[in-house]
């Protein structure tokens, strides 16, 4: 995408692939994608099959993970829940990573005036906790995992704004950009064709490690009961009947749970392996 | 220095106002009416009381006044009344939940520090040992363990499998007859898991930051100075070393504070705490706008509040700032 291809080659991907933990990080996530594909292949019951035979039976043969308070399999209900966490977390950072990146562009290239008003912006958004102003905004919304991308996704753009605006302003003092506007370049072309694909490479690291985030973000909501909405599984609503039946199905809370944990710990290690990889003053 | 803080001083006018004009907008702007979530309870309210009760909340006033009705309030320290049932004002409300959250975080932030920083040094000056990668390990497990998991986990093993400790609340049912350090004991119980769970989810960032801000401090000149001179290694570290690898935290500790009060919801909706998180989660589900828009506003006036004060602790602690001319 942004990056030359030579640059991709010969520097990013090798030093990528010498980073073990990145790589476990990157195979777990590609898997994650694979389950969430297949799951209507690989899951050994339907997500929803209400049993009554087998109600909160614990981990066995024939339910791996065990069953919760309706006999549903558990291990079936923790790979569909793979794509809901898999979809919030692409389509909450996209928007966070479209909107900073927009703000943080028009922030560092025409500084002055729009520069503050939009830097302000910033400022206040990040005074706020932001799983305050999430949780106020989605109850007063009709429960939809739409809402809880968009919403995830309008409260996490800060910190890409500041990232691309500092990489703009350096960007922008450069000789090639000068050359661009004197052969006549409009704004917006310099801003989007010229500026934009160079700007953008930090922003990957910090895309990967919001996925994570937004990840956690939708469990928590989930589990609080305002999130993914049953029976559609979600790892945070089968937490919520894991808190519920605490004292006799340990099964229900802690798979989920570990399920959360993996592909969190992924998305944060393939981050970071990310970061090492284009760090020039790494060296490995 | 006087000049740095005037205009400090001076940028928390707009940051204020935009605080304000953000939660207001997030609440108003939403669908939904807070009438209609008490007209669900009893259907039998004609459509009379609704415009009756829509008028005494001010809903059918224009969105303009609404918001000037509110800041207007808001700047004479009156945040409204609740409309929950019991209508008392939200300010006290707040002003029973807040010491519950505050004493909370504070005591889950020294422990939270009292352990990152010699997580962070230890990492630091053994680095690339086992020691080194462990707590490198630790610190993305930490990151990526959710809080909410972690509380529940600890529920299972302190309080349903060992039964050492209380599950829900503050206080025991009965504990105010009590002698006082009963009490107190009683109390520190139930506040074991809430802290744990409140400290874990900042301790393996922090501890990872000390490292780095530990380990560019190492190597820079003046260290191999002092080692040069024949400094025994814990000066060089401890002296030296610590004092200016500590000086990043402070600003880290203002930048802390909205996590803090975010996270809180959902420690205290687990373990049944009233503290502010829980009075948010019940203002939410019961669509309280006066409760949620003041402990939005307060929780990000305390966070511009945090940051500026640590703003200023730096200027204070670092003798580079506080000399210069600013």
């Amino acid at each position: 995408m942004v990056f030359r291809h030579s640059y991709l080659y010969s520097i990013f991907w090798p030093r990528l692939k010498r980073n073990r933990l990145a790589l476990f990080g990157g195979a777990v996530v590609l898997a994650l994608f694979l389950i969430s594909l297949a799951a209507p292949l690989i899951a050994p019951y339907d997500p929803n099959a209400i049993n009554a035979w087998k109600v909160l039976s614990p981990p066995s043969w024939q339910n791996w993970f065990g069953t919760d308070e309706l006999g549903r399999d558990v291990l079936s209900r923790v790979l569909f829940g793979a794509r809901i966490s898999l979809k919030v977390g692409f389509v909450a950072v996209g928007i966070a990573v479209t909107i900073g990146t927009v703000i943080g562009l028009l922030s560092g290239y025409y500084s002055g005036a729009v520069d503050s008003v939009l830097m302000r912006l910033v400022d206040i958004m990040l005074c706020f906790p932001a799983f305050f102003l999430i949780l106020a905004v989605i109850t007063f919304l009709e429960p939809s995992i739409w809402y809880i991308m968009i919403v995830i996704g309008l409260t996490g753009w800060m910190g890409v704004a500041r990232l691309v605006r500092a990489e703009t302003l350096s960007i922008r003092e450069m000789d090639y950009i000068m050359a661009a506007r004197c052969i006549g370049c409009s704004n917006a072309r310099i801003i989007f064709r010229h500026i934009l694909p160079n700007a953008v490479s930090p922003v990957l690291v910090s895309a990967t490690l919001g996925v994570a985030g937004a990840i956690l973000t939708e469990s928590a909501l989930s589990f609080l009961g305002i999130g993914v909405q049953p029976p559609t599984p979600s790892w945070g609503n089968i937490l919520t009947s894991g808190k519920d039946y605490i004292e006799f199905a340990w099964w229900l809370s802690l798979f989920p749970g570990l399920a959360i944990l993996v592909t969190v710990l992924a998305y944060n290690l393939l981050g970071e392996g990310i970061r090492d990889a284009l760090d020039p003053r790494v060296k490995r | 220095m006087t000049t740095y803080l005037l205009k400090r001083i001076l940028l928390l006018i707009p940051l204020m106002f935009g605080i304000t004009l953000i939660t207001f907008s997030v609440i108003h702007l939403a669908p939904g009416e807070p009438v209609e979530m008490q007209m669900a309870m009893n259907p039998k309210v004609g459509k009379e009381a609704r415009e009756r009760l829509t008028k005494f909340y001010g809903l059918d006033k224009p969105l303009h006044e609404q918001y000037l009705s509110w800041v207007g309030k808001l700047a004479r320290l009156d945040l409204g009344r609740s409309f929950s049932p019991d209508g008392r004002p939200v300010k006290d409300k707040i002003k029973e939940r807040l010491p519950v959250t505050i004493s909370l975080n504070i005591i889950a932030l020294i422990l939270e520090f009292g352990l990152a920083i010699p997580i962070g040094i230890l990492a630091a000056t053994r680095r690339d040992t086992w020691l080194d990668k462990g707590i490198t390990v630790f610190v993305f497990v930490g990151f990526a363990v959710p809080t909410f998991w972690l509380a529940l986990l600890l529920m299972y093993l302190f309080g349903v499998r060992l039964g050492w400790l209380p599950i829900s609340g503050l206080h025991t049912l009965g504990s105010d007859s009590w002698g006082t350090l009963h009490y107190l004991w009683d109390m520190a119980k139930h506040l074991v898991m809430p802290v744990m769970v409140a400290s874990f989810g900042s301790l393996a960032g922090l501890s990872r930051y000390m490292r780095s801000a530990m380990l560019n401090v190492i190597s820079q000149d003046y260290i191999t100075t002092a080692r040069a001179k024949g400094l025994p290694e814990r000066v060089v570290i401890y002296k030296h070393a610590l004092r200016n690898a500590l000086l990043p935290l402070i600003t880290l500790l203002g930048f802390s504070i909205p996590g803090l009060i975010g996270g809180s919801v959902i420690f205290e909706t687990i373990y049944a705490i009233p503290g502010m998180g829980q009075l948010f989660y019940q203002g939410v589900m019961s669509r309280d706008y006066p409760v949620v828009m003041g402990i939005l506003v307060i929780g990000a006036f305390l966070t511009l509040l945090g940051n500026l004060i640590a703003d200023l602790c730096y200027a204070l602690a670092d003798p580079r700032i506080r000399h210069g001319e600013g």
